[in-house]
């Protein structure tokens, strides 16, 4: 017996245990960005637009964002020391909505109230209205650079809080991304992180056949920036790329995710239709049918 | 200070005064420090100093993420960057959210008169102003340009403020009481009343003592904050005068000019006379005075203008403000 309680058989438990606990909190984080679909599928509703494909194509990414990655405490969104999340894909804002209600910053009741007349939840985020927003984006090219400003005052304050930015792969048509990424890599911001939403397709269709993007993962190398390239519906591949980023000392870095618009609803996905988009009563049920059965399968799991 | 001194100087100097008083100062520039003056702060605080190259629509942004973490961030360039390449990241960045950023513009109006076109920011108050929760300023002279820079150091908001490069005399005594929103008067007179802004009120005060001499007493008002406009000032001078006379370093269409007139419209409808660039882009010159002239934006442009809507009966004189552009 005493021999069996040895050093050795201990921590193999414990790496099992790790494992497991792992295996969990993955589900659960799978789950939330099943919930933050569920979430954007109900506030857009039946015949009214919304974007619901760039909102579920970063869902994976804000869910392990807000449930993992980031130190934001609802009851203290002003504290100084907090992490910041910039939208900078602004028209994504569903997702950043849904998110914020499920970690508790606002009743989950106001999604219901989206672009209603003096509402908390205007049509793109606004800071001054909704607890836990940031910025104010929606014009899209000017989240990274707001990020420089809020790295440069963290560096300032000798505080280690860090900036995390979601830019959309049409988004980066716009110069001033390229102006701020020049800058973030001489000023050495690696409290930076910005993450590429590369799901191929902008408001009419793909990324590829409006502008010469490729290649992307060079373009932000050649820029200063260190860049990982990951799966970004993958949530190991998601929770390893922050943390690599935050290990990352001299660069701001850019994790390049490759996504699907639409990801999670079928009807929708790598659907430029859905860019800003329609549902039929049928496809809304159907859409909720799909979320409904994945999150099904994820509770089974546990 | 009685010495004549560009505005962009004493800004310079005034920027180091607050960074000694207030480490929550931080100062931006793209890549025209020397010209804007933000190299004294930057020789100052180095820290605390950022040039953004040029790069002004990244520039506002930084700013407006830095005012967003606690910061009070002044961003310079020239007007016409500040105001036209940066505008929708000043208005949807800066403005919307309310974040305290001072956007510090310099060769404002036709006064970098070498350069010419490009580099006269001639639109810049008709811009600024159209934008909501923006405080728009114009100081006239070296004492109310430190005042002014102080007053928008304490005021917790976006705000723009354009000065000009070339020396301005000093109008002001040392102790003139300044506050935000509200005109300074350099002279009394109950005949006409020149409300001008800038380098113009020098201009201004100029006509003014040549009207007397040709017994005409008109007040001159400094209107250094053309947003919020003083509204008591404008309609005491519409009851106390026969007319306005407004003069501006700025086009005529959306300034301050349009101000007076929007106000006087509602409250007090009078007859009005603006003098400004009219509605054309100016060129180079040798220098700025030649400019004025050749532009009918200076002392004398102001006097005759103040002459005919003197004697006028109410009729508008095409020849006045509202006329073209006569000369390229």
């Amino acid at each position: 017996m005493e021999l069996e309680r040895g050093p050795r058989p201990l921590r193999l438990i414990g790496k099992v245990r790790h494992q497991m606990k792992t295996e969990k909190s993955l589900r659960n984080l799978q789950r939330k960005a099943c919930l933050l679909r569920r979430h954007i599928i109900r506030m857009v509703g039946v015949g009214k637009t919304g974007h619901i494909g760039g909102s579920c194509s970063c869902a994976d990414i804000v869910a392990a964002l807000y449930f993992s990655v980031m130190n934001v405490d609802p009851a203290r969104p002003d504290d100084p020391g907090r992490d910041r999340f910039i939208l900078s894909k602004g028209h994504a804002a569903l997702v950043l909505y849904a998110a914020l209600a499920e970690r508790g910053f606002f009743p989950l009741g106001e999604l219901e109230r989206l672009k209603q007349v003096g509402a908390m939840l205007q049509g793109h985020p606004d800071r001054l209205r909704t607890p836990g927003v940031e910025a104010n984006t929606g014009s899209l090219g000017q989240g990274l650079s707001l990020a420089n400003g809020m790295a440069l005052a963290a560096k300032l304050d000798g505080s280690n809080h860090r900036i995390y930015v979601i830019l959309g792969d049409g988004e980066i048509n716009e110069g001033q991304v390229w102006e701020a990424a020049m800058f973030g890599a001489f000023h050495r911001l690696d409290n930076v992180t910005a993450t590429l939403d590369r799901n191929g397709l902008q408001a009419m269709g793909p990324t590829k056949a409006r502008l010469g993007t490729e290649p992307m993962g060079d373009k932000w190398r050649a820029f200063g920036w260190h860049v990982i390239e990951i799966d970004g519906h993958d949530l190991a591949q998601i929770l390893d790329a922050f943390a690599q980023a935050k290990a990352h000392p001299g660069s701001p870095t850019l994790i390049l995710a490759n996504t699907v618009k639409g990801k999670g609803i079928s009807f929708a996905e790598n659907n430029p239709a859905f860019h800003n988009g329609m549902m039929t009563q049928e496809q809304y049920d159907l859409a909720s049918r799909e979320l409904e059965a994945a999150l099904a399968a994820l509770n089974d799991q546990t | 200070m009685s010495q004549a001194q560009p505005n962009k100087v004493i800004y310079g100097q005034t920027l180091v005064e607050l960074g000694e008083r207030n480490p929550r100062i931080v100062v931006l520039d793209a890549d025209v420090p020397r010209s804007t003056n933000t190299y004294r702060f930057r020789d100052a605080f180095p820290d605390r100093f950022f040039d953004c190259g040029v790069a002004e629509q990244n520039m506002i942004c930084i700013a407006a993420g830095l005012a967003a973490s606690g910061k009070i961030a002044f961003a310079s360039t020239f007007a016409v960057f500040a105001s036209m390449r940066a505008c929708e990241q000043v208005r949807t960045s800066v403005a919307y959210p309310r974040l305290n950023v001072k956007i510090v513009a310099t060769n404002a109006g036709v006064d970098n008169a070498g350069d010419g076109v490009t580099h006269q920011g001639i639109e810049d108050l008709a811009i600024m102003r159209a934008i909501p929760n923006m405080t728009v300023l114009s100081p006239s002279d070296p004492v109310t340009t430190r005042k002014a820079v102080l007053a928008i150091a304490q005021l917790d908001g976006p705000v723009y403020l354009r000065l000009g490069r070339n020396p301005s005399p000093v109008l002001h005594e040392e102790n003139v009481e300044f506050e935000l929103g509200k005109m300074i008067p350099l002279r009394d007179g109950d005949d006409l009343a020149v409300i001008a802004t800038g380098n113009m009120v020098h201009e201004a005060l100029i006509a003014a003592e040549a009207l007397a001499g040709q017994g005409i007493e008109a007040r001159v008002l400094d209107c250094h904050t053309v947003k919020p406009i003083d509204n008591a000032a404008i309609l005491d001078a519409a009851r106390a005068t026969r007319g306005i006379i407004t003069a501006e370093d700025h086009n005529l269409i959306g300034g301050l000019g349009g101000a007076v007139c929007e106000v006087v419209s509602e409250l007090w409808p009078t007859r009005v006379r603006r003098v400004g660039l009219k509605d054309c882009f100016a060129s180079s010159g040798r220098d700025y005075r030649e400019l004025l002239a050749h532009f009918q934006m200076d002392a004398a442009a102001i006097q005759a203008a103040a002459q005919e809507l003197w004697s006028s009966n109410g009729v508008h004189a095409l020849s006045a403000s509202s006329a073209r552009c006569a000369t390229r």
